[in-house]
């Protein structure tokens, strides 16, 4: 278990490594099967006993969704809709944040209590005005429709303010006295500080809009304009026999965010324990 | 605290002047008030009409009527099925998903162990796949013939389990499915509380002669629990929005086994586009998080000090 300064034998070293590669093991073998399964000739993985390796490795089957199925249209979508929203975001959750951790003006904490109290309320009551309301606004079936109803974050106004107050406010104080405007304080002085913070919370962001199923699902009608999840969804209903087809589809929408989250590991986890441990 | 308003100087003798922080607020403020706070409180009025098909061609035909949708939908055999699969979900998930985590967060902090971040990567990665494309993923893991699944347990004695198609099965299915996809997050959660346990309540304990199990049952345990009770609610409250697994696995079945209250108002709402009975839904599920978040505030080890 944790730590003591006790001298160890070998054997609980064995023991606790063995059990991080089992652990280990049952994290990644669904990913590995699936990475397995894309590269499978047609009917290769539903045999007895389950194929587990290739055979004879393909590419059949990411040709054919980037060609018959068209997968490449909602890869497309998916990371339109993940940037643009990234970016907004970013914009108004960063000078929501930073204002309420420093800017002062009249009702600023019982705004930000009020808003934070929000935090309790599940999306899914919000949900069916806000269908009417989307659909009032003629943007049904449109990327505005699922973008925009999103964009400001309770969660990510908490974030950046978390990391704000830390700012000192002699630091902003200096910029004024110089004669900076409040934008050029936020920009020249704010966001190069909060940095750590934005990416972590880019990176939130970017995840949260790839993987988001329910809610492009209800605005999305028309099939062209499906993201990756929404088209993947649909398509096991038609292909659900044509297993390693799926899997290459699967493979396609999981690998940008895992591929993401190796490169910038370090500001995932931060997210985690800077959001959770206040 | 601050002296940010030293160097604004603020109105005295000219016209009234909206503060600068007003305005860096403001989007995401009216963001939030148009498309959170409004429907919420329309989510409301919602619920209490009978909102339908044809409301949806002319609003005009929308009709109060009190409290009938809430009477109707607590008439409902099905609501009161999905009520009992998103309990169950919740409330053997929830714990299941945070034990997963705290073995994995003991293993990663173990002091011998080599590779530390690679192991935490890895134990990681499921959390930041898509729910979609790893549901399906599962879907196939869990065919009663030909997945991965039963052919371990084969060699274990266990026989062909039909996992999805038997409905005492298809939940025990999907909890198993979440707790893989959802406890490295937790399990990061887990490790800064680790962290932050003095080193000298461990020295003490093994001078005094306690084993690693004792100290983990008296010093990790006890030291962790606020943590771990508030990890739990937030993840139970979580799981009680279940939606994706049922609706990219089992359409809700086998025998709506898997029929969670989301997915039932998903159904009501958006596929019959009952939407004033689907609102009543929605408030039910949110009275359940409600109770939920009650019995944090009452129950919390840190609040009880």
């Amino acid at each position: 278990m944790s730590g003591t300064a006790a001298p160890r034998s070998r054997r609980p070293s064995i023991a606790l490594h063995a059990a991080v590669l089992v652990f280990g093991a049952l994290s990644l073998v669904p990913l590995l099967w699936m990475l397995s399964a894309s590269f499978m000739t047609t009917g290769e993985a539903s045999s007895f006993p389950p194929a587990v390796i290739p055979h004879r490795p393909t590419l059949i089957h990411y040709r054919d969704l980037f060609g018959r199925l068209a997968l490449g249209r909602y890869a497309l979508n998916s990371a339109l809709i993940a940037v643009v929203t990234t970016i907004s975001s970013l914009a108004i959750n960063s000078a929501a944040g930073y204002a309420f951790a420093k800017l002062r003006f009249k009702g600023r904490d019982r705004t930000f209590r009020a808003m934070a109290a929000g935090l309790a309320i599940p999306v899914q009551v919000a949900m069916l005005p806000l269908f009417l309301l989307v659909k009032g606004l003629g943007l049904v079936n449109n990327y505005g429709g699922v973008i925009i109803p999103g964009l400001a974050s309770i969660f990510g106004i908490f974030l950046v303010r978390q990391y704000a107050l830390a700012i000192p406010d002699d630091l902003l104080d200096a910029a004024r006295m110089d004669g900076a405007g409040e934008l050029r304080v936020f920009r020249s002085i704010v966001l190069p500080t909060i940095q750590p913070v934005l990416a972590t919370l880019a990176l939130w962001t970017f995840l949260a809009t790839w993987n988001d199923f329910m809610w492009p699902l209800i605005i999305l009608s028309d099939d062209r304009k499906y993201t990756l999840p929404v088209a993947l969804a649909g398509l096991v209903g038609e292909h659900a026999q044509d297993v390693e087809l799926m899997m290459a589809g699967a493979v396609i929408t999981v690998l940008p965010v895992l591929v993401l989250f190796l490169f910038l590991q370090r500001y995932f986890v931060e997210g985690v324990t800077e959001g959770s441990v206040k | 605290m601050n002296g940010a308003g030293v160097a604004i100087p603020t109105t005295m003798g000219r016209k009234r002047r909206i503060a600068p922080g007003w305005w860096f607020v403001a989007p995401a403020l009216v963001l939030i008030i148009v498309f959170f706070v409004g429907p919420v409180i329309a989510a409301v009025g919602l619920s209490f009409t009978d909102f339908d098909l044809y409301a949806l061609a002319d609003p005009r035909a929308a009709r109060w009527v009190g409290f009938r949708n809430y009477s109707r939908v607590l008439h409902e055999p099905l609501f009161w099925q999905a009520l009992r699969n998103t309990l169950y979900f919740a409330v053997v998930g929830g714990p299941l998903t945070v034990a997963a985590s705290l073995g994995a967060a003991l293993l990663v902090n173990a002091r011998a162990l080599r590779w530390k971040s690679a192991a935490r990567a890895v134990f990681f990665a499921p959390f930041v796949t898509t729910l979609v494309a790893v549901a399906i993923v599962w879907r196939y893991l869990y065919h009663p013939r030909y997945g991965l699944l039963n052919w371990m347990l084969g060699h274990v004695g266990v026989h062909s389990i039909d996992w999805l198609g038997d409905p005492r099965w298809a939940m025990p299915a999907i909890i198993l499915m979440a707790t893989w996809k959802n406890f490295g997050y937790n399990m990061l959660i887990c490790i800064a509380g680790l962290q932050n346990i003095p080193r000298e309540l461990h020295e003490a304990a093994a001078l005094d002669g306690a084993t690693p199990f004792q100290r983990f049952r008296h010093v990790t345990i006890p030291m962790l629990a606020p943590t771990l009770f508030f990890v739990v609610i937030v993840t139970m409250i979580g799981y009680l929005q279940l939606f994706t697994e049922p609706y990219v696995m089992t359409q809700g079945g086998p025998l709506r086994a898997t029929t969670s209250l989301v997915l039932y108002m998903y159904e009501e709402g958006f596929r019959w586009w009952r939407l004033g009975v689907a609102a009543a839904i929605a408030f039910l599920l949110f009275a359940v998080i409600v109770a939920f978040t009650l019995v944090q505030r009452r129950l919390s080890p840190r609040g009880a000090e």
